[in-house]
């Protein structure tokens, strides 16, 4: 608006019954409209991956899609259960790799670091989380999988090749894109996110929790163990199924670094795909109707995960709360 | 002799239990604990420094010229021939696509944390705040999907308006949280003061709420602005890409466009050293905006600490 008005200004000045009705009336009619925008934006999402991707779904059916194991487009038959496999494998196995060391960077900032160390720790973390998600891919690309490829992937090869040739179906020819790295760069990747959730649910632990399990006696980890990770557990919890929900929709830097591979069965050194990587990798070049409407089908489907997940996540955190806090 | 409580439940109990022996075992293990901790620190931060690190010094000699920002790409050849070759016309892109982001984002994602928090009765706001914090959870490349149905396909090309599009997809449901949020911890006696000087609601909103919150707001942008200018998915099928000028300012919003993180994408996966050492390049430039965005925050934050508090 123009300028800022001052009281006698405002007391002074003639209002027209026009002016403060109709005002009122436009500005909580522009208001709502934009709100609903969002709402028809968030419906129209699951509406248009559905109907850009009903022809596969129609010809497979929901679980034949779901559960078909082969995606060849040549032949034009769709199935999207090896990116699922993949997308979930992927994600479950980075936050496994994330989870503890992301509580404990948090509990280290909110709770043992002095103020200072802290702030650093918590801008550094903060930044890190906003590094787009390319940039961590062309590291993956040029620093890390050479790195694990010459001195992991290949040593550990030869070691099974050698010594237990039963292992190598599992591990896989030792392509540097493959499972593991796409898991490791993961988990950088959600490292941040999970740290910051978990640190603000400690920090909103009260003081008196604190301070009844010193006057006990407790020592500064069992205070911890005790009184605050408990009161901040339902949060933690649904910040990391938050983050697990990020690692499912991650996609750059895992396209970059998965080697792409529709076929299952996947191994840990051998190339992979999840549902985003793989839309990302064939939409460009999808010519075929069909082939387009199924990568608008795991859209879909992803979706479908993306929506139980986070829906997961916000019940936890009503029901897991204490006493009724709301994060 | 040892002091003993009543046998207490759970770990309780233990504490209870004061033998030197016990005490020492405790003091141990918290003495473990704190190097647990900062061996957990250590092995998070530093490898993601690592990768900062690496971006910075492999990309800094080609950001370092001046035809990275003056020249366009062109094609292979001509990096490999080593004629000049750089990223203006990515960069040019890049603005123009977020810059439309920004110009159809705000004004809508702002109106909805108006709706959620100056309208707290209204009886859609429990949905709107259910399918926002939905939205918000959606992988980016799902929003490129819709730009690309919604807009891409009626259109019949690839181009920077649809990518501004799927861009603002992205940056919505962050800034109506993130309006809502601040809009909320204005005192509502701040409002009642407005309407007992006799304002209408929509003046007491615009001349009263939203100054006071300014800040917030504006920060809450700067953290959307950060979030879509990093997103390179739904660009790729949106915006696409272009390695040269385009010949007039309409083709930037009407055909198909450059933008810093799809091209840096392009350019790793590329075969060509000449356009990797371009690609680390995009990435420092990627890095400074995101860093410059998060720090402008941290500035806005601060001075709200020091004047208002």
């Amino acid at each position: 608006m123009d300028r800022t008005l001052t009281a006698s200004e405002l007391i002074r000045r003639p209002t027209h019954p026009i002016y403060r009705r109709l005002g009122d009336r436009v500005f909580q009619v522009v208001v709502v409209t934009l709100g609903l925008s969002i709402i028809a934006l968030a419906l129209l999402l699951a509406e248009v991956l559905l109907v850009e991707g009903w022809e596969p779904l129609r010809r497979f059916g929901f679980f034949g899609f779901l559960t078909g194991t082969t995606w060849d487009p040549v032949r034009g038959v769709f199935g999207t259960w090896p990116f699922i496999v993949g997308t979930l494998i992927t994600a479950v196995a980075s936050l496994a790799l994330s989870f503890l060391p992301a509580i404990g960077v948090a509990i280290f900032s909110a709770e043992y670091a002095p103020r200072w160390l802290a702030s650093i720790i918590d801008t550094i973390v903060d930044l890190l989380a906003a590094v787009p998600s390319v940039v961590v891919g062309i590291w993956g690309i040029f620093v890390l999988v050479p790195l694990m490829q010459n001195h992991v992937y290949l040593p550990v090869y030869y070691w099974a090749f050698e010594n237990a040739p039963g292992l190598l179906p599992v591990l896989g020819p030792p392509a540097g894109y493959n499972l593991v790295t796409a898991t490791i760069v993961l988990a950088l990747m959600i490292v941040p996110y999970t740290t910051a959730l978990a640190r603000d649910a400690i920090r909103l632990v009260p003081r008196s929790q604190r301070e009844a399990a010193r006057a006990l006696g407790a020592t500064r980890w069992e205070v911890m163990r005790m009184a605050v990770l408990p009161y901040a557990r339902g949060a933690i919890v649904a910040g990391a199924i938050l983050s697990f929900g990020r690692a499912i929709g991650e996609t750059m830097a895992v396209a970059m670094l998965i080697g792409n591979s529709n076929t299952l069965p996947f191994t840990f050194f051998g190339p992979a795909a999840t549902m985003p990587s793989v839309i990302v990798n064939e939409f460009r070049e999808a010519v075929e109707d069909l082939h387009l409407a199924s990568l608008m089908t795991v859209g879909f489907y992803l979706f479908l995960i993306s929506l139980t997940v986070n829906l997961i996540a916000a019940w936890l955190q009503r029901k897991l709360a204490v006493g009724g806090r709301a994060l | 002799m040892a002091v003993t409580a009543p046998a207490a439940p759970g770990t309780l109990g233990r504490l209870a239990t004061v033998t030197p022996e016990n005490l020492r075992r405790r003091y141990r293990r918290d003495r473990l604990m704190i190097g647990l901790l900062v061996v957990a620190t250590t092995v998070v931060l530093v490898p993601l420094l690592i990768i900062v690190w690496y971006v910075v010094s492999n990309g800094i000699s080609a950001v370092l010229t001046a035809d990275f920002y003056t020249q366009d790409l062109g094609s292979p050849a001509r990096a490999l021939q080593g004629r000049p070759t750089g990223l203006g016309h990515t960069i040019l892109g890049t603005m123009v696509v977020d810059g439309l982001a920004l110009l159809i984002a705000v004004p809508i994602g702002v109106g909805a944390g108006i709706m959620l928090s100056e309208y707290p009765d209204h009886p859609l706001n429990p949905v709107l705040r259910i399918l926002n914090d939905t939205l918000n959870g959606m992988p980016a490349i799902l929003k490129g999907l819709l730009a690309f149905s919604l807009i891409v396909k009626p259109m019949g090309t690839f181009s920077g308006f649809s990518g501004a599009v799927a861009l603002a997809f992205v940056m919505l449901p962050i800034l109506a949280r993130a309006t809502e949020g601040v809009l909320r911890i204005i005192p509502w006696s701040i409002r009642e003061a407005g309407l007992a000087l006799g304002l209408p609601r929509w003046r007491v909103v615009l001349n009263t709420v939203l100054p006071a919150a300014r800040v917030g707001v504006v920060t809450g942008i700067l953290i959307a602005f950060a979030r879509a200018a990093g997103e390179a998915a739904p660009l790729l099928f949106t915006s696409f890409g272009n390695n040269f000028f385009s010949s007039t300012p309409l083709r930037y919003l009407m055909g198909p466009v450059d933008t810093l993180p799809a091209r840096l994408y392009s350019l790793a996966i590329s075969p060509y050293k000449e356009w990797h050492a371009m690609g680390w390049g995009a990435g420092v430039i990627l890095l400074v905006l995101v860093i410059v965005t998060f720090v402008g925050t941290r500035i806005v934050t601060r001075a709200r600490h020091t004047t208002d508090l």
